[in-house]
């Protein structure tokens, strides 16, 4: 059955979706969607360093994206970290990338894959990567979950706990470079942070808890990737950008709904 | 006997810049005590260094072997994009009985909200439901940052009342950063003045006669501070009509 490439397609999505779904919530409630998108966009860089040294793509974009979300987290220690600066590493990461990528030489690169995946073209190995990059993630936000929150809410609250908002937070990044890289094949550079971003936004109207709202934002998230997969197929459309464009739909639907549910 | 909380020249800083310098206090057993100070005075930044939120530049914390602390901020902002319930927030980070969690909002006045979104809360209310997880796990020390921050008089004045009812049931040590002086003192065994260092120390009494004290709340304001000293001077019996005289609401000398 994994021979289909529409099978490994769907569970390609499922597999990112269950990692960068709740993963994202914290994103959300930790105001950190500038800080997902630079960490993403610096995926390129790593695609090019991967190329020009033979390593697995894999690889150069998990090390790439660490050390940028490594930058930034340390930056935000030292309070230099502005909404600007966020947005500065973010751009220049990406076209530092595409230059990088530009000089390679002998390979003939198809950028756009880079950009916007290839979820039609995933390997049984990719899909292995994948699914363990994502249980991985998952396992760690699972094991760190009630830090996790308690950091979220104020990192004073959490130290008084005896616990270290410092870790907490180089838990939060770790995740996020692994989640990054296995989901670079699926969705691209560009659009990663989408689904970050979008499921967790989707998902808060209808939530009462933060495990609700995870579990939410990863059916909503499963619903956008199969659903995005479908619509991509049926139109000819490209199938990354398909599956954040339903997100962003079903995004739209909540927020409109979310007044309905406002009470109490 | 032991502290349970001592500082020994203890010296904080923020990027070179000494906020706090040769702090040298001790919190006993069972004892409430208040850090008053203008602002900028290094009042929030030594509670801090207490819990080990920020560390030292030079001295020392000791902290009594085992010692479980309740802390509540000066406020927390939620974020609105998180969905919490009281209850679900009393269980941060460690998971308790929901007996456990109903008691503790049973002594911090608000038994009734443990299924409200946090963030739906009024400030009154929100105060006592960190007030209420600062008691779970039998603390032997509340440290409390300005937990009367946007509460009226005498909303501030009843959460006091409601921390005196604590310690009396509870026995735990009380710390407390405020800017509500006349309220605060007159609960507290031990005042800290502080300015950029223990400017002085002492009984409530002892601290609002002190020159050190004077000068920075006493003839520097003008305002209702110094209003209040000029008559706590020549009435040191707290004789409640006379506040009220003053334009004083009943419930914030009620206790006092």
């Amino acid at each position: 059955m994994l021979d289909d490439f529409i099978v490994r397609a769907g569970l390609a999505g499922l597999g990112v979706v269950l990692a960068a779904a709740p993963l994202g919530c914290f994103v959300v409630w930790r105001r950190m969607a500038y800080f997902g998108d630079a960490t993403s966009h610096a995926a390129i860089l790593g695609v090019a360093l991967a190329l020009a040294t033979d390593v697995p793509v894999f690889a150069g974009v998990l090390a790439v994206a660490l050390a940028m979300a490594l930058i930034i987290t340390s930056l935000s220690e030292r309070q230099v970290s502005s909404d600007a600066l966020l947005g500065v590493l973010a751009h220049a990461a990406l076209a530092l990338g595409l230059v990088a990528v530009s000089l390679i030489e002998g390979v003939r690169v198809d950028l756009e894959s880079y950009l916007f995946g290839e979820i039609l073209a995933v390997s049984g190995r990719d899909l292995a990567v994948i699914w363990s990059g994502a249980a991985l993630v998952l396992a760690l936000l699972i094991w760190r979950w009630q830090a996790l929150l308690t950091a979220t809410l104020s990192p004073d609250l959490a130290t008084a706990s005896g616990l270290s908002p410092r870790r907490e937070q180089l838990i939060l990044t770790i995740a996020l470079a692994i989640t990054v890289a296995v989901a670079i094949k699926v969705v691209g550079a560009l659009l990663i942070a989408a689904m970050l971003i979008i499921p967790a936004a989707t998902a808060r109207p209808f939530s009462r808890t933060p495990e609700a709202m995870a579990a939410c934002a990863v059916a909503v998230g499963s619903i956008a990737a199969l659903g995005g997969l479908a619509g991509a197929f049926a139109f000819d459309t490209p199938a990354g950008p398909s599956i954040v464009a339903l997100a962003a739909g079903l995004f739209a639907l909540s927020a409109a709904l979310s007044p309905l549910l406002r009470h109490g | 006997m032991s502290a349970l909380l001592q500082t020994r020249n203890l010296v904080l800083a923020y990027g070179g810049n000494t906020v706090l310098r040769d702090v040298n206090i001790s919190i006993a057993r069972g004892e409430i005590v208040t850090i008053v100070g203008p602002n900028g005075s290094g009042k929030s930044s030594l509670l801090r260094a207490l819990i080990g939120a920020i560390r030292p530049a030079s001295g020392t914390v000791m902290r009594a072997p085992g010692l479980r602390v309740g802390y509540v901020p000066q406020s927390l902002s939620i974020d609105s994009t998180l969905p919490l319930t009281v209850a679900r927030f009393l269980n941060l980070p460690r998971r308790i009985s929901a007996q456990a969690a109903q008691s503790a909002l049973k002594d911090a006045g608000v038994p009734e909200l443990g299924q409200r979104q946090l963030g739906a809360l009024s400030g009154g209310q929100f105060q006592r439901v960190l007030l209420a997880r600062a008691l779970l796990h039998a603390p032997d020390i509340l440290i409390l940052d300005e937990a009367t921050t946007g509460l009226d008089q005498p909303g501030a004045a009843q959460f006091y009342r409601q921390i005196e009812q604590v310690r009396r049931t509870r026995g735990c040590a009380v710390l407390m950063v405020s800017h509500d002086l006349h309220v605060v003192m007159a609960a507290s065994d031990r005042v800290l003045c502080l300015n950029g260092h223990v400017c002085c120390e002492g009984t409530p009494e002892v601290v609002a006669d002190a020159p050190e004290y004077r000068a920075l709340f006493g003839t520097g304001t003008q305002g209702a501070l110094a209003l209040y000293r000029h008559h706590h001077d020549h009435d040191h019996d707290h004789d409640h009509h006379d506040h009220h005289h003053h334009g004083q609401s009943p419930a914030e000398t009620a206790d006092a």
